[in-house]
């Protein structure tokens, strides 16, 4: 059956890039399931109970009508046009994630894992978090479902995002600081995983980004993926096209791939992935994976990751604390070897000067994230026409980082 | 009969001791819990990410790590174990990366060479069988799995399937050296495990205690410890090994006196 012309997702096609995981949880050479035994007989149990909600009419209607009336979709679909102008070149356009409940993308994942959770009969929530903008996107569905939750987040993040702790706090959650290694992101989904080994039975973990083991990516792609739908029957209503080309930040990945992967089958929509490139890759201290990494096995997945020749984890940059990880969710590993996806990266001092240029030109202060998506256009639009569209991913909004900005800037607030 | 099988043939239950390589003088911390009368010996490689380490073991791969430990050198100590004790079984126990990045066929060959009889990759379950297993199959290294409480009888052939040298059982669900098992709950298990596998069945996660390792040596063919003894490296640095060769004394006695 052909599709109308303004269905919101087309079905996946023969050579469809939109058929992935394998059966085992593979993206091609990536993804996969490397935990400990103890933690097997769960993951095994949690994609079986996935395959049963996601085949279970009652489980969507839940998780669409809380995403409409608790979250605030569908986000809006927006016109850059001082932006554009600035640029001089293609239309620039946004996907508002910044105007979701909490603040970003991150709150779509957390209601459909807690309402796995529920639906496991779990009844404790463990997540990870490094800026606290997953760990309050959790301990927000935590409170709104009334489940007990503790949040890893490592000391030095702890001590540099005190508004999200006292957040985190206030919503009812359990903040433990974690001291080993740097004290950050990695090192609080260390202490999760060890936390969740000890809690089989009773405890479910809500991961963050699209990474970790199988079914992980694939389910936290499905939630995030509302991104993409959205945009793509918004961009067909307001323009009677596709966009030429989306840009999105790419940490684990999970806002991009929610935006990517419904365009995936539309050979016409270029996409390019923004990796964190911090003092820039020669110097060693960034966060991009792909671009400085190598394939290796991490956090229970087959991905890409900084690391030395033997296989250590090294420390990441940004001045982005969502990006601030070793690795990258698996699918993204896979498009990337594919060529599906470009990924490119973008440095601290690139992405701080396009936060303030969407500050000023169009009234949104954006995340430190998504300001790394928007510093790429400067780079991407001069390949464009006046009549083409740049759809970028604005995932989240940049309140948070308002004292890293001003501390990059010299400002005392 | 190889190194591994014979450590468990003999008449009494095995010691198994676990030290993280490149922590402190791991040749002569390796020579003292031999002395003691270990009858296998784990070489833990360190790992910047050690998801499955309780706080014992995290801190020895810190120290390691920071005292420049790389993968040559975890080889050359085994190479060197291996010199100086021809007979004593010798497991390499760690995490994928490691043992992964320059290729399983690298590792798997590095490591025969080096007279490895065992490999223990905490992060690789039978599913993932084949990012390492056939590849330490075809150097003639035996892969060693883990059974933990959560592995069901459904799922207990899986995990034996392509399983060599020894099953390790982890006696509870968390990370290395925390809570002990109840000693009810490890004997049903042993016995559910004989009942499944001709491999000898070693029991560790938190035995730390002479007492503890007989009462597991009644029921099971091997006592696993590791934090305990790497507490003591943390602890004493250079001195060291007279703690190991006295904790390893007071283990390898009631282990093989327990029946």
């Amino acid at each position: 059956m052909t599709p109308p012309p303004n269905s919101d997702q087309p079905p996946a096609k023969a050579n469809s890039f939109r058929q992935m995981p394998d059966s085992h949880g593979h993206f091609g050479a990536y993804g996969g399931r490397y935990v400990a035994e103890t933690l097997m007989p769960l993951v095994l149990d949690l994609e079986r109970e996935y395959r049963a909600a996601k085949a279970d009419p009652a489980f969507q209607q839940q998780f669409d009508d809380l995403l409409e009336h608790y979250v605030g979709r569908p986000s809006p679909l927006y016109f850059a046009e001082r932006l554009t102008e600035a640029l001089g070149g293609p239309q620039v356009w946004f996907k508002r994630e910044e105007l979701n409940h909490t603040g970003a993308h991150k709150i779509n994942n957390c209601i459909g894992q807690i309402l796995l959770a529920i639906r496991m009969g779990k009844t404790r929530i463990i997540a990870e978090t490094g800026a606290g903008q997953h760990g309050v996107a959790t301990a927000t569905v935590c409170a709104r479902f009334g489940l007990p939750c503790t949040i890893f987040m490592g000391a030095t993040d702890v001590a540099r995002q005190q508004p999200n702790v006292f957040r985190m706090k206030l919503l009812g959650a359990e903040v433990v600081p974690v001291d080993s290694g740097a004290a950050t992101l990695k090192d609080a989904m260390n202490e999760a995983l060890r936390h969740w080994v000890a809690n089989v039975h009773d405890t479910f973990y809500i991961i963050g980004t699209a990474a970790g083991p199988h079914p992980y990516p694939e389910l936290v792609r499905d939630f995030q993926s509302v991104i993409g739908k959205e945009a793509r029957a918004q961009m067909l209503a307001r323009t009677g096209r596709l966009p030429d080309l989306l840009i999105a930040a790419v940490g684990g990945g999970s806002n991009a791939i929610g935006l990517f992967h419904p365009f995936l089958d539309d050979p016409d929509v270029a996409m390019v992935g923004v990796e964190a490139a911090g003092h820039g890759i020669e110097s060693g201290q960034h966060a991009a994976s792909l671009t400085g990494g190598a394939p290796g096995v991490l956090h229970g997945n087959k991905t890409y990751l900084l690391q030395n020749e033997d296989g250590q984890i090294a420390e990441a940059h940004s001045i982005s604390a969502g990006l601030d990880y070793p690795g990258i969710g698996p699918e993204h590993a896979w498009l990337h070897e594919s060529g599906r996806v470009k990924y490119l990266p973008i440095g601290d001092d690139e992405a701080l000067e396009a936060f303030q240029l969407c500050c000023r030109l169009e009234g949104i202060i954006p995340a430190l994230e998504s300001s790394h998506a928007l510093a790429a256009l400067p780079k991407l639009a001069r390949e464009y026409d006046k009549d083409q569209i740049i759809l970028v991913n604005v995932s989240g909004r940049g309140d948070k980082d308002i004292f890293t900005v001003a501390d990059k800037l010299g400002v005392n607030i | 009969m190889t190194r591994l099988s014979s450590a468990f043939a003999k008449p009494h239950p095995a010691l198994v001791t676990f030290i993280t390589a490149g922590d402190g003088d791991t040749a002569a911390n390796l020579d003292a819990v031999v002395e003691g009368g270990a009858d296998v010996i784990e070489l833990g490689m360190p790992f910047t990410d050690p998801m499955a380490d309780g706080p014992a073991i995290q801190a020895a791969n810190i120290r390691s790590l920071g005292a420049g430990t790389t993968t040559a050198e975890v080889l050359r100590i085994a190479r060197e174990f291996r010199q100086r004790h021809p007979q004593v079984p010798l497991v390499l126990m760690g995490y994928a990366n490691p043992m992964v990045r320059r290729g399983p066929e690298w590792f798997a060959s590095a490591a025969a060479e080096a007279g490895v009889d065992g490999v223990i990759c905490v992060d690789i379950p039978p599913e993932e069988d084949d990012a390492l297993g056939p590849a330490l199959r075809a150097a003639g290294i035996a892969p060693i799995r883990l059974a933990t409480p959560t592995t069901d009888a459904a799922r207990l052939p899986q995990v034996l399937e392509g399983s060599a040298g020894f099953l390790y059982y982890v006696s509870v669900a968390g990370i290395t050296g925390k809570q002990q098992a109840a000693q009810a709950s490890i004997e049903e298990a042993v016995g559910r495990l004989k009942a499944a596998t001709d491999l000898p069945v070693a029991v560790g996660f938190g035995v730390r205690t002479p007492e503890q390792a007989a009462a597991i040596a009644r029921v099971a063919d091997g006592v696993v410890v590791g934090s305990a003894l790497v507490e003591l490296v943390g602890e004493h640095g250079r001195d060291a090994p007279e703690h190991l060769r006295k904790l390893t004394t007071a283990l390898a006695e009631a282990t093989h006196t327990a029946r």
